[in-house]
C-alpha cells in the first residue's frame, strides 16, 4: 500500500513545494533492522532528586553501545532525553523535566525518542499532591508526543514499587527503531517473581528458543507477526482457517515454521494449538490471538448473524481458547500472551459496533487477566496491541477521502505498516519484559482518535 | 586405512508421516490455466509448511502425472526446486497411468524399509485442462524429414509434403491405444457382464459424496487439505446428492436399454495434485512427527484386457489373494478399505468378483470366494467419484486419508487399498495403523 503523498513530500522537489504551502511532511520512520545500534547518536539522561532508575537506564544504555550524556553537547544534537521523574513529589518538580528536556527538544535529532519515566500514580495512596504529579507525567508525554517532528515520538514508562530492575525491555524498546509508530503511549512496569529473567541473552534474538502461535497468520498484521517473531529467534506455528492454506504455507515455509489449519471459533482450537505445539516443536511460549475479521453495518442496520459472527471470533475464541492456553502443562510458565484489539475497541468507530465490541473486550480480557495472581506467580504475562491505521491490503480498499484521513490524523502524520505492529508484539513476547502485563499498546502514531 | 564400509541392508517399518493435496477441481475451471508444475510446487509447499521441513533434504521425491507436457520430462525434480524443500533433495518421475501416485508411496516406502532413505514424499499430479497438445503426426513427420535433409533442394522436396489437414493438432484422448475403446466403454463391458444395476451404482455414488461431505464438515481435511487459487474444498462434491438426482441422469457410457454409467457415478476429468511424506520412525523422531501409519505390503497385477480375457480395470481383482496370502490375511480382517472409484460400476465389479466362486475358482485359482466385506468400512470418507479423479493424484489422496483414518482407529488397525489403472493395471497397498 503505497504512501504516495509521503514518498512525493520527501522527494526533493516535494519538499519544496510542501514547504512553501506548509503541507505536513510525515517522516520516514527509523525502523529496526538487525544488528544496528539501538540508537545512533547521543542520549541525554537526567532525573530528578538523583534520578534512581536514571543511574539503572545510564548503565543499561553504556551497556548497548549508546553515549549517554548529561548535559546538551554544545552546537550537537541528542537522538533521545530520558528523564527519570520517578522521585518527583509535588508538581512543582516538573522543573525538572522542563529545564531538562525543553532545550534538549531543540536539538532532537529526526526519528528522535523523548522517554519520561515516573513511578505509577496509583501507588500514591493518600498522598494526593504524589498522586498529581505522578499523573502530570501523561499530560507532558502526550503533548510532547504532539509537539515533536520528523518523526520523533515521546512515551511514558510508569514503574510501579518492585518494577525497578525490570524496565530495560521497556526502555530499549522505546528507544530503537522498533517503537517507530508507537507514540504518546504509556506503558506499567511491575515486579516479577523472583528468578525471571530480565535480561536478554541475545537482544538481537530475544526469542531464541522460543516456541510462538499467530493466529489469523496467513496474510497483513498476521504475516508480520510471524516474520517478524520468526526474525527474533522464535519458531513460529502459523494458524489460519483452511481456505487461507496456501498463502499460510508460504509464511510458514519462509520463516522455517509450522501450519496448522484450523477455525478459531472451534470448541477445540485452543486444545489443538496446544497439542501441535508441544508435539511438533516441545513447548509453547507465546501465543498471539491475532485472528480477526469485519461485518461493518450500523448498529440499526445490523442482523444477529454479523453480530454474532464477529464477536465469536475475535472475542469468545479467545476467552475459549485461553482456558485451555493457560490451564497449567499447557503455555510454559513464564509465557506470554499478546492480543490484537484495536483503535476501534478504544475510540469507538461508526458502524463497528460489533467489531468494537469484540476488541474493547479483549482490553477488559487483558486487564482482568494481568491482574490474575495465579499468571503472576507462574510468570505469564497477557498484553494487547491496539493499532490505529495500518496500511494493509484491508485499509488499501478503504475509498482514497477517507484513507488519507486516516493516515494523517497522528503525530506522525502518516499510517503505520504491519511490523511497526509486528514489533510492539515481539517485545511483549520478550521474557525480559516479564514486568510489564495487562498492559495495552497502541501502535497508532498517536492517533487523534480515542485519545 | 579405513575399513571398507559395509552397506548391509536394513529392513525396517515405512511410516506414512501426514499428507497434502490441493483442492481437486473439475476440469477447465478454477485450475484451467495451472500446469502439472504449478500444482505439484504448491501442493509441496502445503506438505512441507504442515510438516515444519523447509529447507529439509528428503531422501527423495517421487512424483508423475499421467497427462504430460514433453518439456515436463523432469516434472517432479522441477517441482522440488522450486518448493521450499532443500534444492538438493532428488526427485524423479513415475508414471503407471492411474496407479502412478500409490506406485510412487510403494517405491519411496520400499527405500525406507531397506535403509537406502530416511526420508521422502510421494504423489502425483494430473490436469486435463492444461493438457500436452501435439502437432499433428504427419506434420511432425514432414518437419522431422526436412531436418534430416543435408541439402536445400533436399529439405524444400520434403517440405512439399505438407498439407492443410496437418494444422490439426494431436489432442489427448482417454483411449486404450490397443482397443481404441474409452475407458469408460471398456467399464461399460464389464458392468454390463457382471449386472450391476443402475441403482446400485447410484448409491455407491451418492455415499460417496455424502460421507465427503461430512468429512470436510469435521474438519478431518484441516491437515490433509491446503487451499489452491481460491478453492478450499474439491469442487465436484455434491454435498446434496442424492440417489434420487443421480436417478435422473442419462447414461453416458455402453449402448442402448443396458446402459447404466452416467456422468453421475463416473468420475469427471479433474485437475489436482497429491503429496503424502513418508520416513523412518528414527527419522520421524528426530523431526517430532507422529507415523500415523505404516506400509505393509504391495501388489500390483495386470490382466489381458486386450484379448478379451478379462475387463480392463479388473486387475485389483487379481492382486489382492496374492496380496492377502503374504500377508496371512483375509479380505475381512480389515478395518477401511479404500478401493478408487474410477466408476461406482469399478467397486462394485470388483466387490462382486470376489464374492462369487466361479470367478475365484476359475480366474484366481481359490478353492473358496475371497468373500463379501462389510460395507461401512468402504470409502468411509469420501472417495474419487465425489472429490474427483486427477490421475496420478489420486493415489496421495487415498494413502494420507486412509493413514489418518488408520491413527485415530488405533495401533494395529489395518487399512487395504485398491487402484485400478488404464492399461489393465491395478495397485493395491495395505497399511497398518501406528
Amino acid at each position: 500500500m503505497t504512501d504516495t503523498y509521503t514518498q512525493f513530500v520527501n522527494s526533493a522537489f516535494g519538499k519544496q513545494v510542501a514547504g512553501r504551502l506548509g503541507m505536513p511532511r510525515p517522516a520516514a520512520l527509523r525502523r529496526y533492522v538487525p544488528g544496528a545500534a539501538l540508537i545512533d547518536g547521543p542520549v541525554l539522561v537526567g532525573g530528578h532528586g538523583g534520578g534512581p532508575l536514571a543511574k539503572r537506564i545510564t548503565a543499561l544504555l553504556g551497556h548497548a553501545g549508546v553515549t549517554v550524556v548529561d548535559e546538551l553537547p554544545a552546537g550537537g544534537t541528542v537522538s533521545g532525553v530520558v528523564v527519570d521523574l520517578s522521585a518527583a513529589r509535588t508538581p512543582a518538580d516538573l522543573e525538572t523535566l522542563r529545564a531538562l528536556v525543553g532545550p534538549a527538544l531543540k536539538v532532537l535529532a529526526p526519528s528522535g525518542r523523548v522517554i519520561v519515566v515516573g513511578a505509577s500514580p496509583d501507588e500514591a495512596a493518600d498522598d494526593v499532591p504524589l498522586a498529581a504529579v505522578r499523573r502530570s507525567l501523561e499530560g507532558i508525554v502526550r503533548s510532547v508526543a504532539k509537539e515533536l517532528r520528523k518523526g520523533a515520538t515521546a512515551n511514558l514508562v510508569l514503574v510501579r514499587r518492585g518494577g525497578e530492575d525490570n524496565i530495560d525491555a521497556t526502555i530499549r524498546f522505546f528507544l530503537s527503531g522498533r517503537s517507530a509508530y508507537v507514540d504518546g503511549q504509556g506503558v506499567e512496569v511491575g515486579p516479577i517473581e523472583a528468578g525471571a529473567a530480565v535480561d536478554a541473552a541475545d537482544w538481537d534474538r530475544p526469542l531464541a528458543g522460543k516456541v510462538a502461535v499467530v493466529t489469523g497468520a496467513a496474510r497483513g498484521i498476521g504475516a508480520s507477526i510471524a516474520d517478524v517473531l520468526a526474525r527474533d529467534g522464535a519458531t513460529i506455528v502459523c494458524v489460519d482457517i483452511p481456505a487461507a492454506g496456501e498463502a499460510l504455507a508460504k509464511v510458514a515455509n519462509r520463516n522455517g515454521g509450522s501450519t496448522l489449519q484450523l477455525d478459531v471459533t472451534a470448541p477445540d482450537a485452543g486444545a489443538r494449538i496446544v497439542e501441535h505445539a508441544r508435539t511438533r516443536h516441545g513447548q509453547l511460549d507465546i501465543v498471539v490471538h491475532n485472528a480477526g475479521i469485519t461485518r461493518d453495518k450500523l448498529l440499526a442496520n445490523t442482523d444477529a448473524d454479523r453480530w454474532k459472527s464477529v464477536v465469536d471470533v475475535n472475542l469468545m475464541s479467545v476467552l475459549r481458547m485461553n482456558e485451555t492456553i493457560l490451564a497449567p502443562g499447557a503455555l510454559a510458565d513464564g509465557g506470554h500472551v499478546v492480543c490484537v484489539s484495536s483503535m476501534s475497541g478504544i475510540a469507538g468507530n461508526r458502524g463497528q459496533s460489533n467489531y468494537a465490541a469484540s476488541k474493547a473486550g479483549l482490553i477488559g480480557l487483558v486487564h482482568a487477566l494481568g491482574a490474575s495472581a495465579d499468571l503472576h506467580h507462574r510468570g505469564i504475562t497477557v498484553n494487547a496491541v491496539a493499532p490505529g491505521f495500518i496500511e494493509t491490503e484491508m485499509t488499501g480498499k478503504i475509498p482514497l477521502a477517507t484513507r488519507e484521513m486516516g493516515r494523517r490524523v497522528n503525530s506522525l502524520a502518516q499510517g503505520g505498516l504491519p511490523v511497526d505492529v509486528a514489533e510492539t508484539i515481539a517485545w511483549f513476547a520478550q521474557d525480559a519484559n516479564a514486568g510489564v502485563t495487562g498492559q495495552v499498546v497502541r501502535v497508532c502514531g498517536q492517533s487523534i482518535l480515542g485519545a | 586405512m579405513a575399513a571398507p564400509r559395509k552397506s548391509t541392508p536394513t529392513v525396517r517399518r515405512a511410516a506414512v508421516l501426514g499428507g497434502n493435496r490441493i483442492p481437486f477441481a473439475r476440469s477447465n475451471g478454477a485450475y484451467a490455466k495451472a500446469s502439472n508444475q504449478d500444482m505439484l510446487t504448491a501442493t509441496i509447499d502445503g506438505l512441507v509448511a504442515r510438516h515444519g521441513i523447509a529447507g529439509e533434504r528428503l531422501g527423495e521425491v517421487a512424483g508423475g502425472a499421467v497427462l504430460k507436457h514433453s518439456r515436463d520430462f523432469n516434472l517432479t525434480r522441477e517441482a522440488v526446486l522450486g518448493s521450499a524443500l532443500d534444492p538438493t533433495t532428488p526427485a524423479y518421475d513415475v508414471q503407471q497411468a492411474c496407479g502412478t501416485g500409490l506406485e510412487t508411496a510403494i517405491l519411496v516406502a520400499n527405500k525406507i524399509t531397506l535403509g537406502q532413505i530416511e526420508s521422502g514424499a510421494a504423489g502425483g499430479t494430473d490436469t486435463a485442462s492444461d493438457a500436452p497438445i501435439a502437432v499433428n503426426e504427419g506434420l511432425r513427420e514432414t518437419l522431422l524429414a526436412a531436418n534430416r535433409a543435408r541439402t536445400t533442394g533436399q529439405r524444400l522436396k520434403a517440405l512439399t509434403g505438407l498439407r492443410p489437414g496437418h494444422l490439426v493438432p494431436e489432442i489427448p484422448k482417454n483411449l486404450e491405444p490397443r482397443t481404441g475403446l474409452s475407458m469408460g466403454e471398456h467399464m461399460a463391458l464389464t458392468t454390463k457382464e457382471w449386472g450391476i444395476t443402475r441403482e446400485d451404482q447410484d448409491e455407491l455414488a451418492a455415499l460417496s459424496h455424502r460421507h465427503l461431505a461430512a468429512a470436510y464438515e469435521r474438519g478431518f481435511f484441516d491437515d490433509l487439505v491446503t487451499s489452491y487459487l481460491g478453492l478450499s474444498r474439491d469442487n465436484n462434491l455434491r454435498a446434496d446428492s442424492t440417489t434420487e438426482k443421480l436417478a435422473k441422469l442419462s447414461p453416458a457410457f455402453g449402448k442402448g436399454d443396458g446402459a447404466t454409467m452416467t456422468a453421475g457415478n463416473s468420475t469427471p476429468l479433474t485437475d489436482g495434485a497429491s503429496m503424502v511424506l513418508l520416513g523412518s520412525d528414527d527419522w520421524a523422531a528426530e523431526h517430532r512427527l507422529t507415523p500415523l501409519a505404516y506400509f505393509v505390503d504391495s501388489e500390483t497385477a495386470a490382466v489381458d484386457y486386450v484379448h478379451g480375457a478379462e475387463g480392463l480395470l479388473m486387475a485389483p481383482a487379481y492382486a489382492l489373494p496374492r496380496l492377502l496370502a503374504r500377508a496371512g490375511m483375509t479380505l475381512q480382517d480389515f478395518d477401511y478399505y479404500e478401493i478408487h472409484e474410477a466408476f461406482a460400476a469399478t467397486v462394485l465389479c470388483t466387490l462382486k468378483a470376489w464374492e462369487d466362486p466361479d470367478f475365484c475358482k476359475g480366474r484366481l485359482g481359490l478353492d473358496a470366494p475371497i468373500g463379501a466385506i462389510d460395507r461401512s468400512k468402504l470409502n468411509v470418507n469420501g472417495s474419487s467419484l465425489a472429490a474427483g479423479h486427477p490421475f496420478a493424484a489420486t493415489g496421495g489422496r487415498i494413502v494420507a486419508s486412509l493413514a489418518k483414518q488408520l491413527h485415530e482407529k488405533g495401533a494395529g488397525s489395518r487399512g487395504l487399498i485398491s487402484i485400478c489403472a488404464a492399461g489393465g493395471q491395478g495397485v493395491m497397498a495395505i497399511l497398518e495403523g501406528a
